[in-house]
């Protein structure tokens, strides 16, 4: 155990988490340069793309340090947004330490910020490193200032590194052996290991990667999830090197897979404890909570000959996203669908651009919404995620929504500007701190309503960059609801009804109406855009009609020609969705989606 | 016998006379300027002639198209005529039309013309505004056009079309009105009111590309056709193509009915079309393949299709939807079932009507015969 090393690197988005990652694979030997792909820890192409870890993973680092010993330093990666917090916070709960890596540029983030409370609540060894001192725009006196007076740590322990150029790598692995502690347990007590992730395997089911604490787990042992309360015998254990690598069994310490012949991801929990089925331990590991989604969605094909499709391609995305829930639904304008709940935005995102890019589907996606609570005059309690289940509005006695308490960092100039974003978003309780001179730390507490759509892209839009942003949801507060329909010649929209607070709803009806105008093309008829609460127009547009598309000569040599014109145009009005006798293209149900504000 | 709105289901011969003495900036037909192949390009045509002999049984339209058949000689114009007669089986009630460039017909060539079987004589008038005609690059100016119509007259030509350019750069509402109301007085039996086109690949249409031309919007393109039909049908003209008046229905085109009703015809010449059943087939835009070729005994084809019944009902709807008599409502056949929301739309916003059992486009809804045909 001696010979052990359990770390995460926890990183702001693009402070350089996945280069220095591979740096560290590089140095310990495991790929050389020929088969080396550029950040190998993320290996789906939405990750490389946008330079987010969507999905932890583990690696084991062999490493000889200076003290001539062999070391095995297990990184366990972690998703960098917040969406996904508590899969950070089950990563960390499997580790000793953390790497904390900051941008020599950029400075601390609000999100570096949340990360450390993270792994300071697990008691974690902290080793910061700044990171990027090769760029030009690198400040590293100024972070150094940070890190002592933002973070409270040591800035002389800080380790000054270039991941892109490799400098400063080997004292990072140096580090790790000297000053994270070696995991303590007991493998001669009753198994207790703590699942951290799990991903499919079209061959093996489902892998599931754990930490061990005490105890031994290998081969043909009967194995409980003390959550899920199922048993399994185990198959095979081993460790990550850049492939699986079997071993005889998984002790106290050791950072490992498990294969078990369990079909679903989605049967496996992160945060569930693994333990001997015949000599458990005492009390799970603690800290379990079930990740619940908390925006929802629905998905319809465009064609709705494409159902089918669609239904496989969501059975199988489902086998490796546990957090991703999905059942039928059915609009009257969009057809056969699926009510679909995500983590936050950003996972809802990802969900659809990979069933677009993986499964080849063009879908549609209804205008997200969060989990309302409804105490009905019956005295029953209703959790509504869909507009569909609205309900009957005499039969209410009181509208809740959810709240998030979003803390936000930014340079202190902006602070004017941040502050009446958050208030327009209905905003209360604001709390500001300087950790340092120039540096806002700002939280609010908003609906999580008000900040799924374009929160975010608004805050760093406002502060040209440099704000950043996490948020823990709090509670259910009173709100005062209403269901917005949008009509199409008269027609509902369901796909486009939205639950909103009343003192905004005028002007998410007329956003919406305005965006359908931008991108519904003319047609032959006028077309009438409305936004209607309880059967009262509140906002109106208009679509002028086509009228003049035709031809002026069509003779014998045109008729061919014409014909091929015309039946591309035919393909692409398939394209379309029919509301009535109107055409409306995916991008119009897309920019309602992107541009609405709460 | 041909019925009153002078349409029939008899096959038509189509002659492509692919010389013009100057190109007009905005045209799109097959044509060379160079007429020194003429009596070559006669040697060709009559052999191709020969290879369609027998194979149409009787054509009761002949039209002459271009290009500018007026430039031909009265020698070579017999030489044509001809050979068509010789080789084909041509009705006695005819329609045989020469299209002709005002200015290019004088008392000879019109004299020349009466002993032929040309009944038929389509103008290339384009407009009777000056500034207008001098856009396009017509070699003719308003006068000529005048002439030719008197001339016409004189010489006793009881059909007469004339065609009409609208929507032209910097053309305006009232130039328009001016050219419509002249070519009223002379009480034509057909007229041909075109918006202007600029397609790709003609020197207009690439100042277009380049943002150096700029055309009416939409609205005014609308006004311009709408301010055409009521103005026309004002004075009994019957508006049954889009872009195409009969003084009476026995004045339409018969020929031009075929292109549109999915009736047999026959193209000849350089990059000319020919339809029979479901077979479309046409020839090299290329006077010099299309001699050789013919020299060399090969047919001179640049391609041909074969239409599927899907490819033939959406030609029958939006080839139908062009005219006013509109297509079979009682031919389910016809329409996507989803289409049928629309199709009731349409009537009810008065695009489309019922007329004895045809789905018939409107004057709005001829406007908008192409995405009419795209939704149905």
């Amino acid at each position: 155990m001696d010979s052990i090393r359990n770390f995460s690197i926890i990183a702001h988005i693009d402070h350089g988490k996945s280069t220095l990652a591979d740096r560290m694979i590089q140095l310990a030997g495991l790929t050389n340069s020929r088969t080396f792909r550029d950040q190998i820890l993320d290996t789906m192409d939405i990750e490389r793309e946008r330079g987010i870890t969507i999905k932890s993973q583990a690696i084991t680092l062999p490493y000889r340090a200076q003290d001539g010993g062999t070391y095995y330093l297990n990184l366990i990666d972690t998703p960098g947004h917040v969406d996904f917090s508590y899969e950070v916070s089950r990563s960390l709960a499997s580790c000793e330490g953390v790497v904390l890596l900051v941008d020599a540029a950029q400075g601390v983030q609000a999100q570096t910020l949340a990360n450390l409370y993270l792994a300071m609540e697990h008691d974690l060894e902290i080793i910061p490193v700044i990171n990027k001192i090769d760029l030009p725009a690198a400040d590293t006196e100024r972070v150094m200032e940070q890190i002592e007076n933002e973070l409270g740590l040591d800035p002389f322990g800080s380790i000054l590194c270039s991941a892109k150029e490799g400098t400063g790598v080997p004292d990072i692995m140096e580090a790790i052996v000297q000053r994270i502690p070696p995991p303590r347990g007991d493998a001669g007590k009753p198994l207790s290991a703590l699942i951290f992730d799990a991903q499919y395997d079209a061959f093996r089911g489902t892998v599931v990667f754990c930490r061990v604490f005490d105890g031994i787990m290998k081969a043909g042992q009967a194995v409980r999830f003390m959550h899920n309360d199922t048993v399994y015998r185990v198959e095979e254990v081993g460790r990550f090197s850049l492939v699986r690598e079997k071993k005889e069994q998984l002790e106290a310490g050791d950072v490992g897979y498990l294969i078990a012949g369990i079909k679903n991801v989605a049967d496996v929990s992160v945060g569930d404890t693994i333990t001997d089925d015949h000599r458990p331990c005492a009390a799970p590991l603690p800290g379990f909570k079930e990740a619940k989604p908390v925006v929802f969605a629905s998905i319809y094909p465009i064609a709705s000959d494409d159902y089918e499709e669609l239904v496989v391609a969501l059975e199988k995305y489902k086998l490796n996203d546990a957090s991703f829930t999905y059942q039928k639904d059915s609009s009257v304008a969009l057809g056969q669908g699926f009510r679909c709940g995500f983590l936050g935005l950003l996972h809802l995102d990802i969900v659809q651009e990979r069933l677009e890019r993986e499964y080849d589907l063009s879908i549609i996606l209804s205008v997200p919404s969060v989990r309302y609570r409804f105490i009905l005059k019956n005295g029953e309690t209703v959790y509504i995620e869909n507009p569909a289940h609205y309900p009957e509005s005499m039969s209410i006695e009181k509208a809740e929504e959810p709240y998030i308490r979003a803390t936000m960092m930014f340079p202190e100039q902006y602070l004017g500007a941040v502050m009446k974003l958050c208030i327009d978003r209905r905003g209360e309780n604001s709390h500001i701190n300087y950790p340092s001179p120039e540096r806002v730390e700002l939280q609010f507490e908003l609906p999580l309503s008000s900040v799924i759509y374009d929160f975010y892209d608004s805050l760093k839009s406002l502060t040209q960059g440099y704000g950043s942003f996490d948020y823990d949801i709090i509670d259910y507060r009173e709100s005062d609801l209403v269901l917005l329909d949008i009509l199409v010649n008269g027609e509902k929209v369901d796909a486009l009804s939205q639950i909103v607070n009343r003192a905004v709803a005028r002007e998410r009806a007329l956003n919406t109406c305005e965006r359908l105008k931008e991108e519904i093309p003319r047609q032959m008829f006028k077309i009438a855009i409305q936004g209607a609460v309880g059967g009262e127009i509140i906002a109106r547009t208009t679509i002028s009609a086509f009228r003049k598309d035709v031809t002026a000569k069509c003779y014998g040599g045109d008729i061919t020609r014409k014909r091929k014109l015309l039946e591309k145009q035919k393909k692409g009005k398939k394209r379309m969705k029919m509301v009535g006798s109107v055409s409306i293209p995916q991008s119009a149900f897309v920019s309602v989606l992107k541009s609405d504000k709460g | 016998m041909i019925p009153d709105n002078n349409t029939s289901t008899l096959p038509g011969l189509y002659i492509h006379v692919p010389f013009c003495v100057t190109k007009c900036p905005y045209c799109n037909f097959y044509s060379v300027t160079d007429r020194s192949a003429i009596p070559s390009w006669i040697n060709a045509l009559r052999r191709e002639m020969n290879w369609y002999k027998g194979e149409f049984e009787h054509f009761d339209t002949v039209y002459l198209g271009g290009g500018t058949p007026s430039v031909l000689s009265p020698n070579e114009l017999a030489a044509v005529l001809d050979g068509a007669y010789e080789a084909f089986t041509i009705s006695g009630d005819c329609e045989v039309t020469i299209e002709a460039n005002p200015g290019d017909i004088d008392e000879d060539f019109l004299s020349f013309l009466r002993d032929t079987p040309v009944n038929r004589v389509n103008l290339g008038v384009q407009s009777f505004d000056d500034a207008v005609l001098a856009y396009l690059g017509r070699r003719h100016d308003s006068e000529d056009c005048r002439t030719s119509i008197n001339l016409l007259r004189n010489s006793g030509y009881d059909n007469i079309g004339l065609d009409l350019i609208y929507a032209v750069p910097g053309q305006s509402m009232k130039s328009w009105k001016v050219t419509l109301e002249e070519a009223l007085r002379w009480k034509p039996e057909h007229l041909s009111c075109y918006e202007l086109t600029l397609e790709t690949g003609t020197p207009m249409g690439r100042r277009f590309a380049d943002g150096d031309v700029e055309l009416p919007g939409e609205d005014e393109r609308y006004d311009f056709f709408m301010t055409t039909s009521e103005r026309l049908e004002k004075d009994g003209y019957i508006h049954y193509e889009v872009s195409n008046f009969a003084r009476r229905e026995t004045f339409r085109s018969r020929h031009n009915m075929k292109y549109w009703n999915h009736v047999t015809y026959l193209g000849l010449g350089p990059s000319a079309h020919s339809f029979s059943g479901n077979r479309r087939w046409w020839n090299h835009a290329s006077v010099e393949r299309y001699i050789s070729d013919l020299e060399h005994n090969r047919r001179p084809l640049e391609e041909r299709e074969s239409l599927t019944d899907k490819d033939l009902r959406l030609e029958r709807v939006f080839l139908g939807l062009r005219t006013i008599d509109g297509i079979d409502g009682n031919d389910p056949a016809l329409f996507d079932p989803p289409a049928n929301n629309i199709l009731q739309q349409c009537l009810a916003d008065g695009l489309l009507e019922h007329r004895a059992g045809r789905i018939v486009p409107t004057r709005r809804g001829l406007a908008l015969a192409d995405q009419l045909a795209v939704l149905l």
